[in-house]
């Protein structure tokens, strides 16, 4: 053992130690005091107060679910509604046998066999007086006959509750969503006591994105109840000293979207059996006039709940009627982008007005026998660029590819929005892809990372590698009819206070202009544009015919996959699954546009005859001609 | 009779001691200790019987662990206190290991980092708990006290990195307490009262400070402290049951397993971190008072131990491990009586759960190693 320093006084060292002893002894005496006291307060002073709310009455706080804001389209027209209906539920601390309860529900078929282990687990985990929802919605006949049985399920009693209801179903499924059953992982996400006595949250769309807004807040009355649980009125004691007050829950707030009913009715019903999807945007302000995709699906069946059968027939259905082709589809834009590669071919110089080419159905890069084929085989002779937005020559804009460059190309389609999310306002949107030199070098491993030529030329006519969605097209469409000014789609409008009937408005977001060198090479893009619907030699003069007012579009077909080398192309052979994707995007009026669209049908075959006529009953419908208004 | 002890060994005669208390003497066990121990497990283990449901087999568990962290303080009371001191900075430094393993690859439960799996799994901070106040008492061991200026930053920095790793797992609860054992020993060690003052006029600004460090759900607890009312179906549901059950048991209690809000589950965390409300409405004020005045004893024994210590090593320690008993005791019944924030601190010795069991048993073994070797050192 080591010798201690000299410096150490043993004794004064015992004497500082007990004096700190003593000090924190009687601190930690004075505490202890402190808890003794409250000990006191709370078992003899107030006893007599807590006992009774323990023992005689016990009273318990009840939620009060607000009601969920509605929403309507730009008209005022209700897209999604409460409406009352009758739900069973159980109070576990009231039934006497759980296991004999559940079984005979299970006999009268209110509930199904499989699923009373799940309940039982639920009546036992929760707290003993809080509901356990059996079954969302009874039918009339259902009610009838569980009344009869009443006094036999003691616990047991159907509730009336407000059920969201979508009366136009389908035709808006994809734009506003639906709500669906409060699962554990949504509890979590959203705050357990926020939620208290709800039992449906938003899902997907606008229900899910303005959840916060839509759900408004939880109020909660104090119940009083004697030892079987049963409520007596509250004034009958008077326990309310230590009671929190009753609070009356804050409806949520009604939103108001951009969308017009009657745009969503008839792109529904112009693709119906097909697949594909509809976006209008207003140019002059990113609201979103129309959001349709098609096969949809009932979003009621989500707010009643369904069984595993239908669940699964939605969900394992290969025409994949959940899937949001509108925002999540990425199509390969095909010809519709040729607009935008005309602003970028003139701004860069790759060529002017005067220029022309000889197209003879097919084009081939120097020193190579590769055919890149026109869609014309026969070839549309000599074109300058508005002959070649016109009719769509491929050729031309093959020829000046390599001197636009994939760069350019990329830098002029980003400021359009390609190959970035939109921004709107619901949830899922897919990037889409505009490649480029930078991007090729990032994404591939080492041999295939070098550009090669023959890629920027297919990609001069939007096939490649690139990619964009049905409401990418449709906001690029609106940022040629604006001519630069761009704006971020959105879906909601307004929101409004129910109580207050306060309105917020939600004010387009403005995004940066697309400024050009030149501003005169919109007048080409648009012109070129115009006439596709309304020139002699037009791709689509048949969609733009007989109209009343001056229009603008562009047709695109996207090959799903490439025809061999003089191979001949017949649709009557190949697969339906295999045929080109139809695509379309159009803006009207000419001067001063109102809607831009973008259209897409699956495996449509051709832009101009599939996608170009249900573009053309958007415009007349929403410019107020009638879906026929010109016929 | 624990005066009477050195006498006896010297004398090295047995006759006034029974053969009990020889066997105990032989194998380093305090009885008081012994005994005041015993007595608040098994007034625990009766209580929880019936905050379990009268679940035997959930009961028995806890019998399992309490009989491990028995055995635990005795291999402990084995160990001499200069065996334990040589240790002490290799201990410590494990522990600062296993913090930044559990930071970096530990098991994610809850949100949290708490965990670590090396063949058992366990919780590193739990090392801390003993290993923080050891580490201080090393220090000041052989240096003059009270302890000058730049030693106490020293001491600071020892225990500022644990503390912080802790919370950074984040386990604010376990941070304060650990920060807390290993102050006692510096405030022990004779710091000066002008330095406490300084101290507590800086925690206005420090109060602060935490308030910005701390999760939403932790700011959530004290707002509901404040108001419960404020959020009567979320975090003040606990505290407003809570209240009800201990009020509501008034002087005598409503009887052991009869306690209307324990067993029909209004009082929530009833067998873990809220028991103390099932022994205030199931056996009342006396009940409560009784098992404080068991708290109380055990501390006091622990106290007199460490002022019975023959060098700084053991008295710093033995001092830091009693009132940091007293600090788990205080803090949980305040919580629970609704005085404190809810912050996730068992009641000792009697809350279900075995982890933070095995460490005060060990504390309590360090304790009786120190009492029973004391005449082994010399001087």
């Amino acid at each position: 053992m080591r010798l201690l320093a000299p410096i150490k006084d043993h004794h004064s060292e015992r004497r500082l130690f007990v004096a700190r002893v003593a000090m924190t002894s009687s601190m930690a005496i004075l505490l202890l005091g402190v808890v003794v006291a409250r000990l006191v307060q709370l078992q003899v002073i107030n006893y007599e107060l807590f006992a009774e709310q323990s023992q005689g009455n016990r009273y318990r706080i009840e939620a009060v679910p607000p009601t969920r804001g509605l929403i309507y389209d730009r008209k005022g027209r209700v897209l999604a509604e409460n409406l009352p209906a009758y739900q069973l539920e159980m109070i576990p601390e009231q039934v006497a046998d759980l296991d004999d309860t559940l079984l005979r529900l299970a006999a009268m078929q209110l509930i199904a066999t499989e699923d009373i282990d799940n309940f039982k687990e639920l009546a036992r985990s929760g707290p003993r007086f809080k509901p356990v929802t059996l079954k969302l919605r009874l039918t009339d006949e259902e009610i009838a006959n569980f009344a009869i049985q009443r006094p036999r399920f003691q616990g047991v009693d159907f509730q009336p509750r407000l059920i969201r209801h979508y009366p136009h179903g389908p035709a808006v499924a994809h734009a506003v969503g639906y709500v669906g059953a409060l699962s554990k992982e949504d509890l979590q996400r959203l705050g357990g006591s926020a939620y208290a006595g709800t039992a449906h949250t938003g899902k997907t769309g606008i229900e899910s994105r303005y959840e916060e807004q839509l759900h408004g807040e939880v109020g909660y009355d104090n119940v009083v109840t004697n030892a079987l649980g049963r409520q007596v009125p509250s004034d009958s004691r008077d326990l309310t000293e230590a009671l929190p007050a009753n609070q009356a829950p804050a409806p949520g707030d009604d939103l108001y979207l951009s969308l017009d009913l009657d745009l969503q009715l008839v792109a529904s019903k112009a693709l119906e059996n097909k697949r594909g999807a509809v976006v209008a945007i207003d140019p002059w302000s990113g609201e979103i006039l129309a959001l349709v995709s098609t096969p949809s699906f009932d979003p009621n069946l989500f707010a009643v709940g369904m069984n595993t059968a239908q669940y699964a027939e939605l969900q394992d259905n290969l025409t994949r009627p959940l899937f949001n082709r509108a925002i999540r589809g990425a199509y390969p834009p095909g010809s519709t982008i040729k607009p935008m590669l005309a602003l970028a071919a003139l701004e860069s110089g790759a060529t002017n007005l005067q220029h022309t080419t000889l197209c003879r159905g097919y084009f081939t890069l120097p020193n190579s026998t590769h055919r890149y084929r026109d869609w014309r085989p026969e070839g549309h002779g000599r074109v300058d660029l508005l002959e070649a937005l016109t009719q769509s020559c491929d050729v031309y804009f093959y020829e000046i590819s390599n001197d636009i460059g994939i760069d350019n190309m990329h830098r002029y389609l980003d400021m359009f929005g390609l190959g970035h999310a939109t921004g709107i306002d619901i949830s899922g949107e897919h990037e889409g892809l505009v490649p480029s030199t930078e991007w090729k070098q990032r994404t591939f491993s080492d041999y295939d990372r070098k550009w090669y030529p023959g890629e920027t030329v297919i990609a001069s006519i939007g096939q490649g590698y690139m990619l964009a969605t049905p409401l990418q097209l449709a906001s690029a469409i609106a940022t040629v009819a604006t001519r630069g000014t761009r704006y971020q789609p959105h879906l909601v409008a307004a929101s409004e206070n129910t109580l207050t009937g306060e309105r917020t408005m939600y004010p387009p977001l403005k995004l940066a202009d697309i400024r050009l060198n030149d501003e005169q090479s919109w007048d080409v893009a648009i012109e070129g544009m115009h006439a596709v619907m309304q020139g002699a030699r037009g791709t689509a003069r048949a969609a733009g015919a007989n109209a009343k007012y001056e229009m603008a579009g562009k047709s695109g077909t996207a090959q799903v996959f490439s025809v061999a080398q003089d191979e001949e192309y017949d649709e009557e052979l190949i697969d339906e699954l295999l045929r080109d994707h139809a695509l379309f995007v159009a803006f009207a009026p000419l001067e001063n546009p109102r809607i831009a669209v973008a259209v897409i049908v699956e495996n449509g075959s051709s832009g101009s005859r599939v996608a170009a006529p249900i573009a053309r009953q958007l415009m007349d419908t929403y410019l107020g001609y009638g879906v026929h208004g010109t016929q | 009779m624990a005066r009477s002890e050195p006498q006896l060994l010297e004398s090295g005669k047995a006759a006034p001691l029974s053969d009990l208390g020889r066997i105990m003497r032989r194998l380093n066990i305090d009885g008081p200790l012994l005994g005041g121990l015993l007595l608040i497990c098994g007034l625990g283990l009766v209580v929880l019987y019936s905050a379990v449901g009268e679940n035997m087999r959930l009961w028995l568990s806890q019998v399992v662990r309490l009989g491990i962290a028995l055995l635990g303080m005795f291999i402990v009371a084995q160990m001499p206190p200069d065996f334990l001191r040589r240790w002490t900075p290799w201990g410590f430094l494990a522990g600062l290991v296993l913090l930044v393993l559990v930071l970096t690859t530990g098991e994610v439960s809850q949100g949290a980092r708490r965990w670590l799996d090396v063949g058992i799994r366990f919780q590193p901070s739990e090392i801390m708990k003993l290993a923080v106040p050891m580490m201080a008492a090393w220090y000041l061991h052989e240096r003059p006290l009270p302890p000058r200026f730049g030693q106490l930053m020293v001491l600071f920095a020892l225990i500022v990195l644990p503390t912080v790793l802790i919370a950074r797992q984040p386990d604010l609860g376990t941070a304060l307490l650990v920060a807390a054992s290993g102050l006692i020993v510096i405030v022990l060690a004779g710091l000066p009262i002008r330095f406490m003052l300084t101290l507590a006029v800086l925690s206005v600004p420090g109060a602060y400070g935490l308030w910005q460090f701390m999760e939403d759900y932790q700011k959530q607890r004290v707002l509901t402290l404040i108001d419960p009312t404020s959020d009567p179906l979320g975090a003040g549901y606990n505290i407003i049951q809570s209240k009800i059950a201990i009020g509501s048991g008034g002087l005598f209690g409503k009887g052991w397993t009869n306690g209307s809000q324990a067993q029909l589950k209004y009082l929530p965390e009833r067998e873990t971190d809220f028991i103390f409300a099932v022994i205030g409405e199931e056996l009342g004020l006396l009940g409560v008072l009784s098992l404080l005045c068991l708290y109380l004893f055990v501390i006091g024994r622990g106290l007199y131990i460490a002022m019975q210590a023959p060098d700084t090593f053991s008295r710093l320690l033995a001092g830091s491990i009693s009132l940091t008993f007293f600090i788990y005791v205080f803090v949980n019944t305040a919580m629970v009586s609704g005085l404190l924030p809810v912050v996730g601190v068992p009641l000792p010795l009697v809350s279900f759960g075995g982890t933070s069991m095995v460490t005060l048993m060990a504390g309590f073994g360090i304790l009786m190693s120190i009492h029973s070797h004391r005449k082994l050192l010399p001087h």
